[in-house]
């Protein structure tokens, strides 16, 4: 690969940062996982997503996102790029891959994350993202977005959400 | 016959299955039991209608048209859901006087998300990849309906006297028709030839021991197999019930066409 094109790539990663997710500001695409790809062909700038939940509202307006910050941010380059976006199911998106920068913007959000060892059938260890204590119950296991649930720390008694294991 | 139409047949079965068990979870908005339940109740209805439109995206990938034309655009016998995912929530309408049946709701979706995780597990192996990517997707979210309902139907067969007699007659009504859920249709022979999925036998089979587990629970049980009473829905025999939901879904999608284009 030219080395071009990786600066490219790396670029275009780095534009992605800016990219945040509608229902969790802090976080960004990148630091989600959802990023798979960057392809870049002659004048098209391809974006490999994968969607967290499916039926996640927020899917398009992400898309939109994306080619609205990738085409500002290059708009000063001589090429011009097309920008495309694509969601796949292949490999599916898992808690795991969520960064660990992106683990402790959540939890500063006050969003418990799975531990990235969880593996499917494992029991959901939960700690409190403000005292981490695991002396916590279930409230709703369908919080205000579909990846979220709704916890109750009896440690520090303040309520919570926990992204939902998927793997 | 058209090339892959067996396989076709199977996607609209599964993506009509989807795409009306959503609609009528989301017809319960704002008229659940409580607070919690609509924010979950309306979180399921939407990861429902996700799962519709990945199965109507494999569709529309073998060229069967347009997405939104796809769900949107076909006259009842044209649709392949099960009868029983068609029927009304309850007497009444969403606008006018809802008088929706919460047992009968609850017993439907935990069987329903049972017999889908059978067929998820079923579909992860199928021969045909795009199906069993898009399945494995769908697995790890559905997963959490089982739970919901699961909980819901435990709770409510084991609380009162009326509670329990609820439930226990919607059971009994579901059963007469929760056949044309598990059955294939006239194409179920070339489907499981394809391994395109198990066949029928097998997929009731696994349902009945699975459910069998969660009726001993609550200390219940039902003898009879899963009937078809009102038709099979597979081979495009419908009720009243299913024009009502296709008219409602498709007048949304008519008059703005721009919310609807996702
Ligand atoms: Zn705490």
């Amino acid at each position: 690969m030219p080395s071009k094109t990786i600066a490219l790539k790396k670029e275009i990663m780095d534009i992605l940062q800016n990219v945040k997710d509608p229902e969790m500001k802090p976080i960004s695409i990148v630091e989600l996982g959802m990023v798979e790809d960057i392809e870049i062909t002659e004048n098209t700038i391809h974006v490999k997503l994968l969607p967290t939940f499916t039926g996640c509202p927020a899917l398009d307006l992400i898309k939109e996102n994306i080619k609205n910050e990738v085409k500002d941010a290059l708009s000063s380059l001589d090429n011009k790029f097309n920008v495309d976006v694509k969601y796949c199911y292949h490999p599916p998106w898992t808690t795991k891959r969520i960064s660990e920068e992106g683990r402790k913007k959540l939890k500063k959000f006050g969003i418990a994350t799975p531990s990235p060892d969880h593996n499917p059938g494992d029991p959901w260890e939960i700690e409190c993202p403000y005292c981490n204590s695991t002396n916590i119950t279930m409230e709703n296991i369908f919080g205000p977005a579909a990846c979220r649930s709704i916890l109750y720390c009896r440690q520090c008694r303040n309520p919570f959400e926990a992204m939902k294991p998927i793997a | 016959m058209k090339k892959n139409e067996s396989l076709r047949e199977l996607l609209y079965q599964l993506a009509d299955d989807n795409f009306i068990h959503a609609f009528r979870g989301s017809e319960w908005l704002g008229l659940v039991p409580h607070i919690e339940e609509d924010v979950a109740y309306s979180s399921i209805s939407q990861d429902t209608m996700g799962h519709a439109y990945m199965f109507y995206q494999l569709l529309e990938d073998l060229g069967e048209g347009n997405l939104d034309q796809i769900a949107h655009g076909r006259k009842p016998e044209q649709f392949r859901n099960a009868i029983i995912l068609e029927e009304k929530n309850g007497p009444g309408s969403y606008l006018e006087k809802p008088d929706y049946d919460w047992a009968f709701t609850v017993v439907r979706n935990l069987l329903y998300s049972h017999f889908k995780t059978i067929q998820l597990e079923s579909l992860k192996q199928s021969s045909y990849e795009p199906l069993s990517i898009v399945s494995r997707k769908i697995q790890s979210e559905q997963y959490y309906h089982l739970m919901h309902w699961e909980t819901w139907f435990t709770q409510l067969m084991l609380s009162t006297e009326v509670a329990r007699t609820k439930m226990e007659d919607a059971i009994k009504r579901i059963w007469k028709d929760l056949g044309g859920l598990i059955s294939l249709g006239n194409y179920g022979d070339e489907i499981s030839a394809n391994q395109y999925i198990d066949s029928e036998q097998k997929l009731e089979t696994r349902f009945l021991e699975s459910i069998e587990k969660v009726f001993k629970k609550v200390e219940f049980t039902i003898d009879e197999n899963p009937g078809m009473l009102r038709g099979n829905g597979r081979n495009g025999e419908h009720t009243e019930d299913l024009k009502q939901a296709i008219e409602t879904l498709s007048e949304v999608y008519l008059s703005d066409l721009e919310a609807a284009s996702w």
